[in-house]
């Protein structure tokens, strides 16, 4: 108790110096929601993981253009025609407790990120095995060669042997475990930032490290990460100069917060593909005016829809310029080459003649028939809105959409494995692996009926052609970049041929960053506090 | 009055009952909270299986029959977002949202009482037709636009108060509190004043149609003619007479006010149960929604029964009788 109270009083006679020293430098950051676990093999998730960065780092990581560089291993190489990786550690690194990063660590964080529990078992192929060559190496052993085997091992932390056992935190947390483990509240990193402070959901203080590793970017104090849920007060907050960055920024903020004396708002294109998905694995759709049959599984009727979205009327109108329309599921950013394919052209009279030959006629008051359009109204950008302009679109070639725009966590229990109980859907993807294959196999690949078997989870329509699959298959071992990466684009041309999907676009990020701040902005939305600056 | 408590008591069993039994009933349809807790690389396999770990795949009944046997032992599990046990989430938060509804209400009182009684004893003065007004703008607009317009007044354009967050706290035991501080109070006004708003106006036209009531009666005339002072007119003889049915209201105000809060509470991202309640709700945290929904229902029926029994307490005629309730 009093231990907290000197630490509370020195914090704020710290914080109450930083205007007059100037030798401080404190940013404020907000999120619209909180940082709810330190523990970096607990939570799958971007934003969670991208704090977590800030205080833990990967044996490798990527740059501000996203690429693969070294991190906590110098380098790699990969042995055995793929079957065994051999990292070798950095020298030197210290955990914030001042224990040293070795070997041990790094088998040690393998064997905890595949226990039960770990969301970012997803990292490792589940038959990897951790072997400790001396105190610097280490060898990956794989059953079947994994030309990605590293892709997102940015993310993948490591922890300190000796801390996690002392502190009986070997495994993370079970979803229905009555004691939390220590490492949800605490944290002992590698990184450029030690956690000082957490109050759950009300702030987080990330302390900077003087002995980390890594020659220092940024000229940072301290960071304060605080959730704001309510975007009017996150805005407010940004121009009163309460805060300095501001995550999401709403779409209609951006040119007040533009015009503003001391903020402005960073924009950039991010990885997640909007899409637009149908039914083509039912009999008959679970809830449609048409009876007997399922429409979708014509491809005109897909294409006829496909065609009557006007693509650059949601770009400008609905998400006011901030999108990048998209012909496939994957972002450019991620594989470049699929810039190749164009989008099948927004055409309402070939979009009514093929309607026409699949055997929908309009009938008397104009309508060919109805179907329910599920769409989430609290996920992504604009969502509702989104859903909003196509069922206008669609009514333009006859088609009457119910549609139902409801909270996330009511859309994913019904639109999502294992129930799929959905006709016609919006949904977004980022690629977890930062690469091409995983939206063949999560989205492209056929599906089981509740999704199950590690194929195509997310294809909630049920899209399927064998053709995508062998490609998928081969693409997996494939360890020949160029023929990988023309396989990968001849599945994405297959699917556009197919028009398995209507892709949309990638929406754009948007941070309300304040003039006196410079920060880096990558793709993958992840706030680095390592690369900002602050006058 | 023993036995007058005791079958209170009774009754609110009966209403968290209820309650629990609606709130587990509601639970069914805001989403699969799985789907709130794992990554979208989680397999099939593994969702079916923490489904199966959290009971979501029992018996409707057998889960209600477990969460109230858990509920009565105050066992409300662990938070399935934050993994922290739901009693010390609610427990961190809970002086937050006690201290925000007691600014709130003491502001209500101490604002409402005199401008009512202003506007009560001179309604024609151009101060009361402002009073009106203002009271009329408090309980026209909707809290989450006034604590909006206030934050972008008071914040944005003159910089005087902060827009968020709860400041200056100084931790005392278990209890936290920021009635200590200067920041403290600074983070306090805004909140307070958009929550207690509405119970101000409420409180202002209350005491302002009973005071127009009281000073027609006979006795304010008798005491004019003995010769009283005025101040002690209006404030000992007519006042008085007002304030049961301000008790009341007042009581009654301090639950919603409680309740209300999450919205307050979300637009000024202050760290009380509402904020955690609301955030429960958009992923689905079955565990923090049932523990706060209870908790309310717990103090609004302790509150009515204190109101109840101030009633005896303020007005000696008032006797609650066995069969009054």
């Amino acid at each position: 108790m009093l231990k907290k109270l000197i630490a509370a009083a020195s914090l704020a006679a710290l914080v109450a110096g930083a205007g007059a020293a100037n030798a401080q430098q404190t940013l404020r950051y907000a999120f619209q929601g909180n940082l709810n676990t330190l523990d970096p093999h607990s939570l799958n998730e971007t934003t969670t993981l991208g704090l977590q960065g800030n205080v833990y780092e990967g044996l490798t990581a990527r740059d501000k253009d996203l690429r693969i560089v070294p991190g906590l291993a110098e380098r790699w190489e990969v042995l055995d025609n793929g079957l065994r990786w051999r990292f070798y550690l950095r020298k030197g690194v210290k955990f914030h407790n001042g224990n040293d990063f070795n070997a041990d660590d790094v088998v040690f964080s393998t064997a905890r990120t595949l226990a039960r529990n770990s969301q970012l078992a997803v990292r490792l192929p589940r038959d990897i095995e951790a072997v400790k060559v001396d105190d610097y190496t280490v060898d990956f052993k794989l059953k079947t060669p994994n030309p990605i085997l590293h892709y997102s091992w940015d993310t993948w932390y490591m922890m300190d042997k000796e801390w996690t056992e002392a502190n009986n935190a070997t495994q993370p947390s079970a979803p229905q475990d009555p004691t939390p483990s220590f490492a949800v509240l605490n944290a002992n990193g590698t990184g450029a930032f030690r956690i000082s402070e957490h109050q759950l959901g009300v702030r987080t203080v990330f302390e900077k490290n003087p002995n980390w590793w890594q020659k220092s970017e940024h000229n940072l104090d301290r960071v304060i990460f605080t959730p704001i849920t309510s975007a009017p007060t996150r805005v407010a907050a940004l121009l009163s100069g309460e805060v300095d960055i501001i995550d999401p920024v709403p779409l209609q903020d951006v040119a007040r917060i533009n015009a503003s004396p001391n903020a402005r708002v960073l924009e950039g294109p991010e990885i997640r593909t909007i899409y637009m998905g149908f039914d083509q694995m039912r009999p008959e759709l679970t809830a449609s005016s048409v009876k007997g049959k399922n429409p979708f599984k014509d491809m005109r009727v897909r294409k006829a829809f496909y065609q009557a979205v006007e693509i650059e009327a949601i770009k400008r109108q609905v998400m006011r310029n901030a999108a990048t329309p998209a012909s496939s599921l994957i972002s450019p950013l991620l594989f470049p080459q699929v810039s190749q394919i164009q989008r099948h052209p927004f055409d309402v009279a070939a979009a009514n003649k093929l309607l026409d030959e699949a055997g929908y006629p309009r009938g008397a008051d104009g309508t060919r028939f109805e179907v329910d359009l599920d769409c989430p109204n609290d996920r992504y950008v604009n969502d509702g809105p989104i859903c909003q302009a196509v069922t206008a679109m669609l009514a333009r070639i006859g088609i009457k959409i119910n549609l139902l725009a409801v909270p996330r966590a009511q859309f994913f229990a019904k639109a999502n494995s294992p129930v799929f109980n959905t006709p016609f859907y919006l949904l977004g993807w980022t690629p977890g692996t930062m690469d091409a294959h995983n939206v063949l196999n999560d989205l492209m690949m056929c599906r089981t009926p509740d999704g199950s078997g590690g194929r195509g989870q997310f294809n909630n329509g049920g899209y399927c052609n064998p053709k995508v699959d062998e490609l998928a298959l081969k693409v997996l071992v494939e360890i020949d970049t160029a023929k990988r990466d023309a396989m990968i684009l001849e599945a994405f041309k297959i699917l556009h041929e197919d028009v398995g999907y209507i892709p949309l676009h990638q929406q754009a990020l948007a941070w309300g960053v304040s003039k006196n701040v410079d920060i880096v902005q990558r793709a993958d939305n992840q706030p680095l506090f390592y690369w900002a600056t602050k006058k | 009055m023993l036995a007058f408590i005791i079958r209170r008591m009774a009754q609110s069993v009966v209403v968290l009952l209820t309650v629990a039994l609606i709130a587990f009933a509601l639970f069914r349809f805001v989403g699969d909270p799985t789907q709130q807790m794992v990554s979208q690389d989680t397999s099939v396999e593994e969702r079916m299986q923490i489904r199966k770990d959290l009971g979501l795949d029992d018996p409707v009944p057998l889960q209600f029959l477990r969460f109230i046997g858990n509920a009565a032992r105050f066992e409300f599990g662990v938070s399935y977002q934050n993994k922290q046990p739901v009693a010390k989430l609610i427990a961190e938060r809970f002086p937050a949202t006690m201290e925000l509804a007691l600014a709130s209400a003491l502001f209500a009182l101490f604002v409402g009482i005199p401008m009512g009684v202003f506007t009560g004893l001179y309604p024609n003065s151009v101060v009361s037709k402002l009073f009106q007004m203002i009271s009329l703008i408090g309980v026209s607009l909707p809290t989450f636009l006034i604590g909006i317009l206030l934050i972008f007044v008071f914040s944005v354009s003159l910089g005087w108060l902060p827009s968020f967050g709860r400041q200056g706290v100084v931790k005392l035991g278990s209890w936290t509190t920021s009635f200590l501080t200067l920041e403290g109070w600074r983070s306090l006004v805004m909140p307070a004043i958009t929550l207690g708003l509405f119970q101000m106006t409420l409180i202002m036209r209350l005491v302002r149609s009973e005071m127009l009531e009281v000073m027609r009666t006979e006795y304010i005339r008798f005491a004019r003619a003995r010769g009283l002072s005025s101040r002690s007119i209006n404030f000992r003889h007519a006042l008085k007479n007002t304030l049961i049915p301000v008790i009341t209201i007042t009581g009654l105000q301090l639950g919603s006010i409680i309740a209300f809060a999450i919205i307050t509470e979300t637009v000024f991202q202050w760290p009380g149960m509402g904020l955690l309640f609301l955030q429960a709700v958009q992923t689905v945290d079955i565990p923090i929604m049932a523990a706060y929904l209870l908790l309310v229902a717990t103090l609004y029926v302790v509150i009515n029964l204190i109101v109840d029994l101030l009633y005896s307490a303020v007005d000696p005629r008032i006797r609650i009788s066995g069969k009054a309730a």
